[in-house]
């Protein structure tokens, strides 16, 4: 069975985001990237999978410009047996990458997609779900347990309420929340080893995707400051202070 | 005019406390706003969303394939019924709606708006991006307008209307693909936490579950729900449904206590609408303090339970 990883360039999560002074968006030139934390999720699994025999292939997958090329360099060292790049230069909405990744996960004939949950940078949650619509297969988002069993899987999601269990047929959709694994550490010699593994590269017309119209952004600001604290040097002072603030 | 669906979010034949808050943000763009309820016998969730203010129509779809909320089930019908003549679609921006929404979204070839927390007009949304580290303002394209709603950034509507409720029927065929299995819920007799006006959380200071008692004592006896940061839900302290923060629950608290927590940008992106946070930190430089209204440097075994003892 062959498994379809989607994998996201983004700002680091340790970055301290800056808003650029005239509100045309965040600064993302000479700060550091890596790839999506979920996304690495999603590898680690898909890896699992295949050295518990439940999956033969991975395939990973990215939409961007030339630097996500090392963002696939690291899907590989995790354990990706191939990956695709399509090549797009700027801003890519997740209607139009999922309508991409649906054109591969059909060409590539995968049971199985998965991906991270949310990408940290636009944090919209979408691209999974629209992918499984797309193409009209179950999905089950927000895994933080996946068992395969021949072709269902069962998938243990974290949802507001508590975990939810749902039984999908595949081919599904399953996006990848924290505590589904812990991604393993990449050793020199997986890194190695990926350079030499091979990087398709295509475009959305070779997919046949018209990207869909995209939402316009007018203005990025930062969010409002909070006003300075007070610190107080006693558990009697905190209680004095809350309860001038009419909150005890 | 704007004709508007919101997409009832229930359990145990209860309205969920965000839909009051997504009509609030229904009424930003103004216009219809029409609740559909899906559910195996929709009328009781459909006589609770026909009393929240604003709402001019409820819809109850009663199919025996949506006793549980499935987004594969729901998906199709709503697109169903999204297609007579509506411009929006509502839902709210819980575990529930960022499942679901998508699935329209994609259904309707539109692209969607998450985590609504302004509407400027019936186009024009704020939202945030980078764990809410910045915050842009979208203007959407021709079409279907298509949100989830950050529950954080509205006040529920009251629950002095009424509407009339109309149960319609949907002919989409629903997929079998995804079968629900069963849901292990946590109960707690604690106020809720995307509700309650005080919360009190604790990080990966406490060490372990036993020690999370001076936490839960602390909250009981100032009647506040109880939270966590990622590091206590990942080292297994608690369970996931307290986790606080970018992809745990954005709350709203009056008062929130962040006990032996850092203070990381995740986590803080799920307390920004907190109107009072109180830190109390071993470490001076925590930087939780930049943020924290009121901070207290100290060993919370020490600070906690004295703190118990004087509320
Ligand atoms: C993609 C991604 C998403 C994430 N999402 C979330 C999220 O939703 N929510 C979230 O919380 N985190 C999230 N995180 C994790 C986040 O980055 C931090 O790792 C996490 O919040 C740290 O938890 P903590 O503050 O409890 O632990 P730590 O950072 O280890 O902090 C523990 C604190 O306790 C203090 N302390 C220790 N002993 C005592 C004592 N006896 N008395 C008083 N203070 C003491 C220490 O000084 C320290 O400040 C996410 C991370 C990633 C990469």
């Amino acid at each position: 069975m062959k498994a379809l990883v989607s994998v996201k360039r983004v700002v680091d999560y340790n970055v301290r985001i800056q808003v650029k002074s005239d509100g045309s968006g965040v600064v993302t030139d000479g700060v550091k990237h890596s790839m999506n934390p979920f996304d690495e999720i999603a590898m680690e699994e898909a890896v699992r999978l295949k050295e518990k025999g439940k999956v033969t292939e991975i395939v990973a997958v990215t939409i961007g410009g030339a630097k996500n090329e090392e963002t696939l360099r690291t899907a590989l060292a995790f354990g990706a047996d191939r990956a695709i790049h399509v090549k797009e230069e700027g801003e890519v909405q997740p209607l139009t990458a999922a309508k991409a990744f649906a054109a591969v996960l059909k060409k590539e004939e995968a049971k199985l997609f998965l991906a991270g949950k949310q990408a940290i940078d636009d944090d919209a949650n979408q691209t999974g779900q629209m992918v499984a619509a797309l193409l009209d297969i179950a999905q089950a988002t927000f895994a933080s347990k996946v068992e395969i069993d021949g072709d269902k899987a069962t998938v243990t999601r974290e949802i507001d309420a508590g975990l939810e269990t749902l039984e999908v047929d595949l081919p599904a959709v399953i996006t990848t929340d924290l505590r589904l694994n812990e991604p393993r550490y990449l050793k020199l010699p997986d890194i190695m080893k990926a350079k030499k593994k091979p990087i398709e590269a295509v475009s959305f017309a070779d997919l046949g995707v018209t990207p869909a119209a995209g939402l316009k952004t007018t203005k990025t600001v930062p969010p409002p400051a909070r006003s300075k604290g007070i610190m107080v040097k006693t558990t009697d002072e905190l209680v004095e202070a809350l309860k001038s603030k009419g909150l005890l | 005019m704007s004709k508007i669906l919101i997409v009832a979010e229930h359990a145990e034949g209860k309205l969920n406390g965000g839909v009051a808050k997504t009509v609030a943000a229904a009424k930003g763009v103004g216009g219809e706003i029409h609740v559909a309820v899906f559910a195996a016998d929709a009328a009781a969730v459909a006589e609770q969303a026909a009393k929240l203010d604003g709402v001019t129509k409820v819809l109850a779809v009663n199919n025996a394939a949506n006793a549980n909320p499935v987004a594969a089930v729901l998906a199709p019908q709503i697109v169903e019924v999204a297609s007579g003549g509506y411009t929006h679609v509502f839902v709210p921006g819980t575990t529930f709606g960022k499942d679901l929404a998508p699935r329209i979204a994609a259904k309707l070839d539109v692209q969607q708006v998450s985590d609504v927390m302004a509407v400027h007009g019936p186009n024009s949304f704020d939202r945030p991006i980078y764990a809410g580290n910045a915050i842009t303002t979208v203007e959407t394209p021709a079409g279907t307008v298509v949100a989830t709603v950050r529950l954080a950034s509205f006040q529920a509507v009251g629950a002095g209307g009424s509407a009339s409720v109309e149960t319609v029927s949907v002919g989409a065929a629903v997929p079998t693909h995804t079968r629900y299995v069963k849901l292990e819920a946590q109960k707690s007799e604690r106020p809720d936490l995307q509700s309650a006006a005080r919360v009190v959380s604790g990080g990966r200071a406490l060490g372990s579950s036993e020690n999370f008692k001076v936490i839960f004592d602390f909250a009981d006896k100032i009647g506040a729900g109880v939270g966590a940061s990622r590091a206590a839900v990942d080292s297994g302290y608690v369970p996931n449904d307290m986790q606080v923060g970018q992809t745990g629950k954005i709350i709203a608290p009056e008062l929130y206590f962040a006990v032996g927590i850092s203070g990381a940008i995740q986590h803080l992106a799920g307390i920004k609408d907190a109107r009072t946070i109180v830190a109390i930190n071993k470490d001076p430089e925590a930087p939780i303090f930049e943020v924290a209204d009121i901070g207290l440097v100290g060993d919370l075994f020490q600070v906690v339970p004295e703190l118990t003892g004087k509320v």
